[in-house]
């Protein structure tokens, strides 16, 4: 067993501006685990640009981003262990890996940060009926294929939800000389950014049916058809509607979860807003020294926001690991019927903390308060507020009790 | 003329309403920044978009590597484009940065590689 001030379970976006952070707050002994062949995780595969606007003021593809972060992890040497699949974690600190190169590995770590990200949910979560042919792809896993490995999946292509993965997903393989018959959502708005409806499907004249959704796959070794229902506003499928589309692929683009096991055997609690660890201002899990950032707390909008959030982690982590424990935080956060994906869920009142939070609905002429008692610390109009955009609102200490829970309302 | 248009400059997507004669603009609503009136009227006038792709590499430890284009380009050679990457083959190593076309198509935008490949 080896000791190891911080463990960070995952070398993507999140795991690497975390570890560049803390080594940068002065904590030398770092040590990064890695399930694939090389660190930046799904960043690999999204060659697409636009990252980094926030965070670089640029626009880069996703592996000109990660390099940025992999090249400055080397340059600071920070060791990181790849095609190693981390086992377990414990609630004592303790990480059991194991990679063909080193067998089973245990560490135990002055603190853990947990950057695992998310998968991609697939036909069986949603349950689409029908047969089982070849040609049903998660977005990613499609993205995988025609970006790392060079093998198109498919000539003529429905997909099924307008994720912003799904939709640029559309795009791309229209460029690769696809037919992409249209994409189909179930909720009567898009549930990825209008910039890229605008810009990967409406550039490429790719219809986008709302209040649709495959209720059939038909074929038998291949893919042959897919039918698709309208819904109406109770989510069912409308009788009659039935539309029967002949194509060879299918790419499901209908949300990720999180990739929380490890943050359960750990024992931190869940957070039933985000279904991720309940967290407090220094993203300390209820575990403590266990810390969680990224995709794997709450699904971010826009990659930027991860690696801002790792970095806000490693503030938290570092102090933990030079002071031995941080401030409790007694404070609960709590959002209104219109708030989903609220994190952190304890706040001390006695920090800067940055709030997290989507709104459920499409939304016009909203008024956002964060209110303690009686008192607004925090009051926000917005022209329009969607449950595609990630909405963050930085407060001040000097602005916070440290008495009253903290509340979010979202008004329209 | 009243268009309504999505700017795609940023994450923040603004809703911009313009009204135009011709391709000269006289009102413009909804942005919230000089980058929205800038693609509106690049819009109007020749709506021009950038590209994200992938190259073969000869003897890589992975068999594509990224490219993209320097700067945009009008929207309808996307497909010509498209077609002139898909000629050329890189010989592994590439690293980020390297042209993969040099002025592709004599539109004065350059194919650059977006990620290392090693050598397998």
């Amino acid at each position: 067993m080896k000791h190891v001030d911080a463990v960070i379970i995952g070398g993507g976006p999140a795991g690497l501006a975390a570890a560049i952070e803390l080594r940068k707050k002065g904590i030398d002994d770092i040590l990064i685990l890695e399930r694939e062949k090389k660190p930046s995780g799904i960043l690999r595969q999204c060659i697409h640009d636009g990252f980094g606007l926030t965070r670089f003021g640029e626009t880069l593809s996703g592996p000109k981003y990660a390099a940025r972060f992999v090249r400055e992890a080397e340059a600071l040497q920070i060791p990181c262990l790849t095609d190693t699949t981390v086992l377990e974690v414990t609630p004592d600190r303790h990480v059991y890996a194991s990679s063909s190169e080193h067998g089973m590995m245990e560490f135990e770590a002055g603190a853990i940060v947990l950057a695992m990200g998310c998968r991609e949910r697939t036909r069986g979560a949603i349950r689409i009926p029908g047969t089982r042919p070849a040609g049903v792809y998660t977005a990613g896993v499609a993205q995988a294929y025609i970006n790392l490995k060079n093998k198109m999946v498919g000539r003529k292509v429905v997909i099924l939800g307008s994720g912003d993965i799904g939709m640029i997903m559309a795009r791309r393989m229209t460029l690769e000389g696809a037919e992409v018959l249209g994409v189909f959502e179930v909720q009567p708005y898009a549930s990825g950014l209008p910039r890229n409806v605008e810009q990967c499907l409406n550039d490429y004249n790719i219809p986008l049916s709302l209040s649709h959704t495959v209720t059939d796959i038909r074929g038998t070794d291949r893919l042959e058809s897919v039918v698709i229902s309208a819904f109406d506003e109770h989510m069912q499928p409308i009788p009659g509607t039935e539309k029967e589309y002949e194509c060879d692929t299918l790419i499901l683009s209908v949300g990720l979860i999180p990739e929380n096991e490890l943050t359960w055997m750990a024992g931190a609690e869940k957070d039933p807003g985000t279904s991720g660890a309940a967290v407090d201002e220094n993203y300390q899990t209820t575990v403590p020294g266990i810390f969680a950032a990224g995709n794997v707390l709450h699904v971010h909008d826009l990659l930027d926001f991860v690696s801002l959030e790792a970095e806000a982690l490693a503030d938290g982590a570092a102090r933990f690991l030079k002071e031995g424990s941080l401030p409790a935080c007694n404070l609960a956060v709590r959002g209104n019927e219109l708030v989903s994906g609220l994190t952190p869920s304890r706040i001390s009142g006695e920090d800067d903390v940055t709030v997290s939070f989507r709104v459920r609905r499409p939304l016009r002429n909203c008024t956002i308060e964060l209110v303690q008692g009686d008192t607004v610390v925090k009051r926000r109009r917005m022209p329009k507020a969607l449950p595609a955009e990630m909405i963050q609102i930085k407060l001040k200490a000097s602005d916070l009790s440290q008495t009253d829970d903290l509340e979010v309302k979202v008004t329209c | 003329m009243l268009r309504e248009f999505t700017c795609i400059m940023c994450p923040q997507g603004c809703d911009i309403s313009v009204e135009f004669e011709g391709a000269t603009i006289t009102s413009i609503t909804g942005n919230k920044c000089a980058k929205g009136e800038a693609y509106v009227t690049q819009e109007i006038e020749n709506p021009m978009r950038n590209i994200a792709t992938s190259a073969l590499v000869d003897g890589g430890d992975l068999p594509l590597a990224s490219v993209r284009l320097t700067d945009v380009i009008p929207k309808d050679r996307i497909f010509d484009v498209m077609a002139e990457i898909r000629t050329v083959e890189l010989s592994a190593p590439v690293h980020e940065g390297d042209i993969a076309i040099h002025d592709v198509l004599g539109l004065g935008v350059d194919v650059i590689v977006t990620k290392d490949v090693d050598a397998a």
